[in-house]
């Protein structure tokens, strides 16, 4: 009889070589976990290189899942359970295996060869290393071997079957259903039944060899989590983004148009818009990342909800480019997936370093709105509050993802696409008193004049405009003008986004400040610190430019104030020059997400400090 | 599906399509130094498009940065001045976006081929429908003075003041290299030559490319002197027609002959050649579109003039509203509800 042992939240992590298929595997166990109810984020972490040599340390590919019954905000970060297919994978992970954590190998990529592309001298599961573990042994390659032998299949894709195997153990082991998996593999592999068939005996034998071995004696039993009732789908951050701004369109009754140039990690977001053909959606694989923008401009000036998708390297060439979109006083939606720098530096991994780029990083004054997606699921609307700003303000807008939260996942509830904000433009249609440069008094915005509307053949470019004809001007008193008109109609937004909530006390001793990507690790360890009887206070920032309205009250109501974030302290640079208060920093540039436990043991410090 | 720009586009243009030069000229002052090439160039323009039964709020004018960018403030339709070496990219976007406007870019050698220089070749090789003015001054002249990348060797310069030590490119060589189908040159003291290359540029559906060697009076003044000069002209230039024989000459006397791959001069007055030996041109030959570009620099033989290559295929804008077409009519298009919920979504009942 097996024991059934119930828990809150698991963090699993699928490790093997590149071609072991662990990406997949760990998006069905995702996905499957999200069907059943469970709160699932995740991550995947693999090689920078395309195909890494076989067994190597750095050819380990991964992906990491936290699910549980209560929210879950991050990919978790101490393993519970490691899946590890080969002795690479396993030295790789070993360190952020929790002590009493379970491991299952296999113990075919454990060979000589193996231990020596891992750089073992003895092997792990003979030396005693892994006594601190829960450890079992599979020799998962002879079983799909064995079991696949009497079938058409080749010896090499017999061999790739491997992760339906993992998968299956996995599922038996925390007692989720095969059925998902079983219907996606039927859809995947539709034009190849033996492909399809062989795939599924082996994920159900995974399940059925746990099931039957007496040394597999607990099954693991995660309920439910409390979840808004509707429909959800694991959603990356990159995808999220594309379907924002397909979605952003049809809000706002225009067409969409991305100007782009592959750049990792924001090159998905091409991808998927690339595939939205069906939508109406126009896109250009622009010859460099400045075509990208600039196509986008001249769709924007033709009267289109216009977007460039790129990462760091990326939007410094767009800076030039930016600068005209905000002279012409144009739409335009730029996606920058921060990714490690300076120069090429870290292309895969995560970073919040361009926070300055994207403030500052004009010549002239050239400001613009500025929002920062704060999970995968986020970056829908982000992209679509970025959408909003763009074509009611006419200005560039720049909205930042991050490499985690765009390759990440996390349970996305589908929304109402009727419910989501109108973001409907008017263009200029009367040439009776029409003037280029001309604002709405109120948004400071200036009209929208396409070309092909009869009556408005006008000029634009990037020398300064003469204040609402839009002629050439180089008068003192007039650029003066035109400067203030261009920064306060950006710093009046701040009467037009939500002011900023802050959780926990409202007043107090120490306010904890995050902004983007990094909000599931600062409000996981926020929940944890507060569950403690802990006094600490927490917001997290959407809007970077203009700040939310309160929020310099909000910041001056509080003695300290710490701001975690992924760089040398951008954010808490801009606060203490902006609103003239000390800020407290923890700063990482590993590459890495910020982890919960950091920004506790952070906040441990600081309370330390005050007793 | 419900489109704000749609129903821009559906509104009829009311009234005469009955234009004249006059009503494409903007109503502010020229300012390009007296003499430059680019009035003339401005003025064929604005001869030619009251001709194309264009409306007028249906054209668009795109620059980059130099000289030849000011063109815009002087039409009297939608333009856009833009930033140094850009105009092509944004004008591709736009005219992919808007394939209902006929789109022109004025640019120059600098603008064009040496900051612009890979939009330039990746517009070429598209095809994306856009019409290039590129003025050819061989000379940097708004930022007063340096040589550009079509300048010659040994060209005195304020930044080569020893001379140019590196060679130039040959702008329709680089064109055709790149995959442009219209690829044509003139002269702007030429002015029906040029409103003739300018008609035909704007009837060719995909890219056009028109190279004009524009006299900068101020910094490279003459250097088009061979080409400029009618008495000069005869002897140096041979005018490329589709269908006719390369002839030159003060007394058309002169052919070009083929000799292999390689083009001579030919006397077909003297009894030893005859009209039957020179090349005829064929613009759809891309293969002879070459020779002839590669004719440019070569002081053996006379400098073409006129449409190199003039090659019909599919624009990318068409492939673009055609892709788009297709899929709208396939079971599933605009099904919001399909897209959004993909193939892994699952329901939560409370």
């Amino acid at each position: 009889m097996k024991k059934i042992k119930f828990l809150d939240e698991v963090t699993i992590r699928f490790a093997g070589d590149s071609g072991d298929g662990m990406q997949l595997t760990g998006t069905q166990f995702s996905n499957t976990s999200g069907a059943v109810g469970n709160d699932v984020n995740t991550f995947p972490d693999y090689p920078s290189e395309i195909r890494a040599p076989e067994g190597t340390l750095y050819g380990v590919s991964a992906y990491q899942i936290q699910f549980g019954r209560k929210h879950i905000h991050t990919p978790g970060n101490k393993i519970d359970v490691l899946v590890a297919m080969n002795a690479s994978s396993l030295k790789v992970n070993l360190s952020n295996v929790r002590v009493g954590g379970i491991i299952i190998v296999n113990t075919n990529g454990f060979g000589e060869k193996n231990l020596k592309l891992a750089k073992y001298d003895t092997n792990p599961l003979e030396d005693g290393i892994l006594k601190k573990y829960q450890v079992f042994k599979v020799d998962i390659t002879a079983v799909v071997q064995e079991s696949l032998s009497g079938t058409k299949m080749s010896p090499k894709n017999i061999d790739r079957t491997k992760n339906m195997f993992a998968l299956g153990m996995a599922y038996w082991l925390f007692n989720r259903p095969l059925e998902p998996s079983i219907k996606w593999l039927q859809t995947k592999f539709a034009k190849k039944p033996d492909v399809m068939e062989s795939n599924v005996l082996i994920l159900k034998a995974g399940y059925d060899y746990c099931a039957s071995k007496d040394e597999y004696a607990i099954q693991y039993e995660i309920k439910p989590a409390q979840m808004e009732s509707g429909f959800y789908r694991n959603i990356t951050g990159n995808e999220a983004a594309a379907l924002g701004l397909v979605i952003a369109a049809k809000r706002a009754n225009l067409s969409l148009f991305l100007g782009s140039y592959p750049i990792t990690p924001a090159t998905e977001i091409l991808h998927f818009i690339s595939s939205y053909k069906p939508y109406g959606v126009k896109h250009l694989q622009a010859e460099d990342e400045i075509g990208g923008i600039c196509s986008a401009i001249g769709a924007s000036y033709g009267g289109y909800l216009a977007a460039t998708t790129t990462s760091g390297p990326g939007l410094s060439l767009k800076i030039e480019a930016i600068g005209l979109g905000i002279i012409l006083e144009l739409p335009l939606v730029i996606i920058d997936v921060q990714r490690g720098g300076p120069s090429t530096g870290l292309p895969t991994k995560p970073e919040q370093s361009d926070l300055f780029m994207a403030l500052y990083g004009r010549h002239g004054e050239a400001p613009l709105p500025v929002v920062a997606a704060t999970s995968a699921s986020d970056c829908f609307d982000t992209t679509i509050e970025a959408a909003r700003l763009a074509l009611k303000y006419m200005t560039p807008v720049i909205m930042l993802s991050d490499g985690y939260i765009a390759q990440g996942t996390n349970p996305w509830k589908i929304p109402d696409i009727e419910e989501l904000p109108d973001l409907t433009p008017q263009f200029v249609t009367e040439p009776e008193g029409f003037e280029p440069y001309k604002r709405n008094p109120e948004t400071l915005a200036r009209l929208w004049a396409v070309p092909g509307t009869q009556g408005l053949e006008h000029r634009i470019g990037g020398l300064e405009k003469e204040d609402i004809t839009g002629l050439v001007s180089q008068h003192p008193e007039n650029h003066q003008k035109m400067t203030e008109i261009r920064a306060k109609k950006i710093a009046n937004i701040a009467n037009d986004i939500p002011q900023i909530t802050v959780e926990g006390e409202q007043s107090g001793d120490l306010l904890i400040v995050g902004w983007g990507g990094t909000y599931g690790a600062i409000k996981d360890a926020y929940d944890k610190l507060r569950s403690q009887g802990k006094k600490i206070s927490f917001c997290h920032l959407r809007h970077l430019n203009p700040f939310p309205k309160n929020f310099g009250d909000v910041l001056k109501r509080f003695n300290r104030i710490l701001v975690p974030e992924l760089n040398m302290g951008q954010l808490a640079t801009v606060i203490q020059s902006t609103f003239l208060i000390p800020v407290l920093r923890y700063n990482k540039v590993k590459g890495l997400p910020l982890y919960a436990f950091e920004v506790e043991e952070k906040v441990n410090e600081l309370l330390k400090e005050k007793e | 599906m419900e489109n704000i720009l749609n129903d821009m586009l559906l509104k009829p243009h009311e009234g005469t399509l009955e234009y004249t030069a006059k009503d494409f000229k903007a109503g502010i002052d020229v300012r390009w130094c007296s003499g430059c090439g680019g009035y003339s160039i401005l003025a064929q323009v604005q001869r030619i498009l009251p001709s194309l039964g264009i409306p007028k709020e249906k054209f668009a004018f795109i620059s980059g940065i130099g000289c030849s960018s000011r063109f815009p403030y002087y039409m009297n339709v939608f333009g856009l001045h833009s930033l140094h070496g850009r105009a092509i990219a944004i004008a591709s976007g736009l005219k992919i976006a808007r394939p209902d406007l006929s789109v022109w870019i004025a640019t120059g050698d600098g603008d064009c081929i040496s900051i612009g220089g890979n939009h330039f070749i990746h517009a070429c090789r598209r095809n994306v429908d856009l019409n290039v003015v590129m003025f050819n001054n061989e000379v940097y002249s708004l930022t007063k003075g340096q040589y550009s990348p079509t300048s010659k060797v040994g060209q005195v310069t304020k930044s080569s003041p020893l001379g140019v030590l590196d060679d130039p490119f040959n702008p329709v060589g680089l064109a055709l290299g790149s995959g442009a189908t219209f690829v044509a040159r003139g002269v702007d003291s030429d002015a029906k030559f040029l409103q003739h290359l300018f008609e035909r540029a704007a009837a060719h559906k995909g890219f056009s490319y028109v190279e004009i060697y524009t006299d900068c009076v101020i910094y490279n003044a003459g250097a088009f002197e061979p080409w400029r000069n009618k008495a000069l002209a005869r002897e140096n230039t041979v005018m490329l027609e589709h269908g006719k024989p390369l002839i030159f000459g003060e007394n058309h006397d002169k052919g070009i002959k083929l000799d292999g791959f390689t083009p001579t001069v030919i006397d077909i007055s003297n009894g030893h050649y005859s009209i039957n030996d020179v090349l005829v041109h064929n613009e759809n030959d891309s293969t002879l579109a070459f020779i002839l570009a590669n004719m440019t620099y070569n002081s053996d033989v006379p400098r073409p003039m006129g449409v190199f290559q003039a090659i019909e295929k599919s624009s990318y804008d068409t492939k673009v509203t055609e892709q788009l077409a297709f899929y709208a009519e396939q079971p599933g298009a605009y099904d919001y509800d399909l897209l959004l919920k993909g193939e892994d979504s699952w329901e939560i009942t409370g």
